[in-house]
């Protein structure tokens, strides 16, 4: 195979690196080109603050959208960080790290179901559960934290657990060597050591939140108002765009769009900020 | 090297090609979630006796249906509206079936009917309790669909005058909004009569049953047809089916599926 050689294998892998990010490149242009247009025709402040979400009579406020993604997102989080990241600083502090070598690819099993069956059993299980001892439709904030909470587990647990594990065993030892005990050690010395490694996997994990589609339309109700409480029903940004799109046209179908512009936005800079605490954790060794 | 690479090559283009069949024809029917099921079980029997069609049936309901038609994401767009819209002129409708909207509501619930002007009020937000209507002291949790649905369409022009609340739940297709009527007691909603089972109950509107019989009579309030929409000249293939489903066989399913014939 002589044929090619050094410099054309060499070309070959960078052709494919540039399809992948050009992919991204044309996807993020697409969604630009006819979302921002619409943006600034009608009006950033109507767009982003208006209550009114009514596509027939032309109006596209999406603040509704705005504050059900970032509850259901926030009530995620509120469920999915502590538990991820306690569950980290167990199984790699408090048990053997046999233990921990069977568990965490387990966990990380859970990265791999569809989302469709996490809504699914919110609606099966969940929603019932939440309707007949809290009251309300069922179909709320609360149901889609829950269920958002449980899908990020995997996620923080398994960046977690790589961040701990990063941490030198020195600091534990000298820790230990002054006295301190192992729960001292944990959240004074090896916790705060790994933070920001953690705080970049819950950054990564709210990402994660915001993007979900599927599993939130199907246990979040989608009633296009504000929720005044966890059992409101809501409509995330997500949910929208998933549920309109098969039929906007013209307008609606821009709206759709600058919706999508501003998840994209979101996301973005989350990442950005992931990768910065990542890199704060390489620099700091 | 080269002969472990020619016959990976092979096997992998053999297994490839295989999935391509003696020039099947492929079309697609896309569009009301309440036809979706029936289409699918014409599209079923009809694939039995013509081994040379694939048929390919999808929901998103009748505004997608209308839209796929027209931009040829599918070649026959499914409809269940009252009145087709303005951009539906340029298609050409045929009506298959007729199928009734029932209002349903969990077969917990004590109320055994309602008025138009209940459904009016408890649609708009306005009737917010159960016992306003005859039933439990319990608030009513109103269940609806997305904007491109034709059950809703149908269902708002038939009753009229209502905005719908913004306290309700949406749900995307005829299917969800009987599973979420099943686990609510309190909930509301509307769906095709012919999804209806023994998981909901259908309440009379304004005195009538949502039974074939109060439908075919004329005396049932909401009812739509059900339009098959093509673009242009419709293909041997998409005519053969159209026609099978207006066919005595295919009409016979229809009928004993739960829908109404077209006739």
């Amino acid at each position: 195979m002589k044929l090619i050689g050094e410099k054309g294998v060499r070309a070959i892998l960078l052709g494919i690196a540039f399809s992948a990010l050009s992919a991204l490149l044309l996807i993020a242009l697409f969604i630009m080109s006819e979302g921002l247009p619409f943006m600034f025709r009608y009006g950033l402040k109507g767009f982003l603050f208006s209550s009114e979400w009514q596509p027939q009579a032309g109006k596209f406020g999406i603040f509704p959208m705005v504050v059900a993604s970032l509850w259901v997102t926030l009530g995620a989080m509120a469920i999915g960080a502590p538990l991820g990241v306690a569950g980290a600083v167990f199984l790699t502090e408090f048990v053997p790290r046999a233990v921990m070598r069977v568990v965490k690819p387990t966990i990380e099993l859970l990265a791999g179901i569809p989302s469709v069956v996490y809504g699914f059993i919110g609606v099966i299980v969940l929603a019932p559960l939440i309707r007949g001892h809290l009251g309300g439709p069922g179909l709320s904030v609360l149901a889609g934290s829950v269920v958002l909470g449980i899908m990020i587990l995997p996620t923080v647990i398994s960046i977690s657990i790589d961040s701990i594990l990063a941490v030198p065993q020195s600091y534990r030892e000298g820790s230990l060597a002054l006295g301190a005990t192992t729960w001292q050690t944990v959240h004074m010395v090896t916790v705060k050591a790994a933070r920001s490694g953690i705080i970049a996997s819950i950054i990564l994990a709210m990402g994660r939140a915001i993007g979900e589609t599927m599993a939130v339309i199907m246990v979040a109700g989608n009633a296009v108002k504000i929720p005044h409480s966890p059992l409101d029903s809501v409509r995330t940004l997500t949910a929208n765009i998933a549920l309109e799109m098969g039929f906007a046209t013209g307008l609606h179908r821009q709206a759709l769009f600058a919706t999508g512009v501003v998840l994209f936005l979101v996301i973005m800079i989350l990442n950005v900020l992931a990768g910065l605490a990542i890199r704060k954790r390489v620099g700091k060794k | 090297m080269f002969r472990r690479c020619a016959i990976l090559f092979t096997s992998v283009s053999l297994f490839l090609l295989s999935g391509c069949e003696n020039a099947k024809v492929s079309f697609t029917l896309a569009g009301s979630t309440a036809f979706q099921p029936f289409a699918e079980k014409l599209a079923e029997q009809y694939m039995a006796t013509h081994k040379n069609v694939n048929i390919t049936v999808q929901g998103g309901g009748s505004a997608v249906g209308i839209q796929s038609a027209l931009s040829g994401a599918a070649q026959i767009g499914m409809a269940d509206l009252v009145t087709l819209p303005e951009e539906a002129k340029a298609l050409t409708a045929t009506v298959v079936a007729r199928d009734g909207i029932a209002v349903v509501v969990n077969p917990a619930n004590k109320v055994v009917g309602l008025t138009t002007q209940q459904i009016r009020d408890i649609f708009n937000g306005k009737v917010k309790n159960w016992k306003e209507v005859g039933g439990a002291n319990a608030p009513i949790t109103v269940v609806s669909r997305e904007a491109g649905s034709g059950t809703r369409s149908s269902f708002e022009q038939i009753i009229r005058d209502i905005t719908l609340t913004k306290d309700a739940l949406i749900q995307d297709s005829n299917g969800t909004i009987r599973e979420t009527v099943a686990n609510d007691a309190n909930a509301v909603g509307y769906l095709s009569h012919g999804m209806l089972n023994d998981k909901i109950k259908a309440v009379k509107v304004d005195g009538q049953v949502c039974t074939t019989e109060s439908i075919l009579g004329g005396k049932y309030l909401l009812v739509r047809p059900i339009y098959l929409l093509v673009k242009g000249e419709a293909s041997l293939e998409i005519k053969g089916f159209i026609d099978y489903i207006l066919s005595v066989e295919g009409q016979q399913t229809i009928k004993t599926s739960g829908l109404i014939p077209a006739k």
